[in-house]
């Protein structure tokens, strides 16, 4: 399967459809969420606070330096992303024990494409050959 | 995956202790600044038949030291097992699967996988940081070169790495009912064993090893708890504020800071030693990683003060 368009880099500008719901989504999920068009959304698995605003680029939950008030090592003066999320997560009913599932890495080729698309598609759910493989 | 009483041999003596049911004593190295092998090897020296097992660490609060598998390498020349730490801070999965097989290649046995300090509390806090992985990915990752002999791309390996995986968490940061589960992930994703964040909290530290119990993963996956020898407020005071993530309760430092002028080295030492005590005691933890700044020999003392010391116990066959 072909690589999704791009909103603007070296693949070039995206056909007008993709463009069209690059900026839909874009316009709706970045005031709501603080959305940052990873292309892979799990708004759902993470109580609804994109994982992405993490400095870190975590997936999985929050690193160790997480403050005692609960506040980010990086920026001191904002709540981190993940205690947020597992917040947020305790009040979702379906979706609240995704925080256990284990997120696999970041397609950067992804970034900003768009993340509705590419789960119609299911380009979302595309891994590194290894990632899923169950023998061991 | 595997349990941590599986019927494959143990990759490493620190593995064999664990299994073998012994109270494990791990020490942090201090980060060398320079180019001299020596000064690594007499360190390990240092610590050799006192120590199940070193930990070489990466960039150590995100400044620039010795490279790990380099430091890993001396260690092993000076008879002592390394762990060998890689974060995911300066690294992409590229880098990281590299010298997963460099360190295996170069006689690492153990091998410890973080996410890593931010480069803005370092000396280089203008660096890019790249967190192209999170720990639980680098895992994985580790274990799919082991297990399955294939990069994550799904192309073959000519030989297998072979290190035992290690993995951190801190049960003393938010969103503490969650730190259990963020444990059970990285179990998921391959950790055999654990070293915690520095302990000075042992009642938070004990609902989350009962918590640990309750999820079934002490079956699973060793837990090492890390103690800190401090030799002043001072450096309380900058393990609290200045390094993220650790939890000094007030009552710990109103100890040290009540203590007879001159004395609160000796008292930091008494408290270390209480804590070692207290996680012998502990149900679930199988050992201790300790960690001083500025030079080991407060943990060589505490070593020999607290009766930890490994030689002449026979649970290990050498190689």
């Amino acid at each position: 399967m072909a690589d999704p368009p791009k909103s603007a880099n070296r693949s070039g500008a995206p056909g007008a459809l993709a463009g069209a719901l690059i900026a839909v989504e874009k316009a709706v999920k970045e005031p709501l969420f603080g959305c940052r068009m990873c292309g892979q959304c799990i708004l759902h698995s993470t109580g609804l606070v994109c994982p992405m605003n993490c400095p870190k680029n975590l997936r999985n939950g929050p690193c160790g330096g997480v403050l005692v008030d609960g506040h980010c090592e990086v920026y001191p003066d904002r709540p981190c992303v993940w205690v947020e999320a597992w917040k947020g997560s305790r009040r979702l009913p379906v979706f609240r024990d995704h925080m256990e599932h284990l997120n696999p890495p970041v397609d950067w080729r992804l970034q900003g494409t768009s993340s509705w698309l590419n789960l119609a598609t299911g380009r979302d759910r595309r891994v590194p050959p290894a990632w899923d493989a169950e023998e061991r | 995956m595997t349990p941590k009483a599986a019927a494959a041999p143990p990759r490493s003596q620190l593995e064999a202790a664990l299994r073998a049911g012994r109270f494990a004593v791990t020490a942090e190295m201090q980060p060398v600044n320079g180019a001299d092998p020596e000064q690594v090897r007499r360190l390990a020296s240092g610590l050799k038949g006192r120590v199940d097992a070193a930990n070489c660490t990466d960039n150590a609060a995100a400044r620039p030291h010795l490279s790990p598998l380099a430091a890993g390498r001396f260690v092993v020349e000076a008879g002592v097992e390394p762990i060998v730490q890689l974060t995911c801070r300066d690294r992409n999965r590229l880098g990281l699967q590299a010298d997963l097989l460099g360190a295996s290649a170069l006689g690492a046995r153990n091998v410890l996988l973080l996410t890593g300090d931010d480069v803005s509390s370092g000396d280089h806090p203008e660096a890019k940081p790249i967190f192209d992985l999170d720990s639980l990915h680098l895992l994985r990752i580790a274990r799919i070169l082991r297990d399955r002999g294939t990069y994550l791309s799904g192309r073959a390996l000519s030989s297998r790495p072979d290190y035992f995986v290690g993995a951190v968490e801190n049960p003393f940061a938010p969103p503490h009912d969650f730190r259990p589960v963020r444990l059970s992930k990285k179990v998921e994703a391959g950790a055999e064993f654990i070293q915690t964040q520095i302990c000075f909290n042992l009642p938070r530290l004990r609902e989350f090893m009962a918590r640990v119990g309750d999820l079934g993963l002490l079956e699973r996956v060793s837990i090492l708890v890390s103690v800190y020898v401090p030799r002043s407020t001072r450096a309380l005071r900058f393990l609290r504020d200045v390094v993220p993530g650790i939890d000094v309760p007030d009552e710990v430092m109103r100890r040290l800071a009540g203590a007879a002028p001159g004395e609160q080295a000796k008292e930091g030492f008494r408290l270390a030693l209480e804590i070692v005590a207290a996680l012998r005691e502990t149900p679930g933890v199988s050992g201790v990683h300790l960690i001083s700044i500025g030079g080991q020999e407060a943990i060589l003392r505490l070593i020999e003060e607290a009766g930890l010391r490994r030689e002449g116990e026979s649970a290990v066959s050498g190689p």
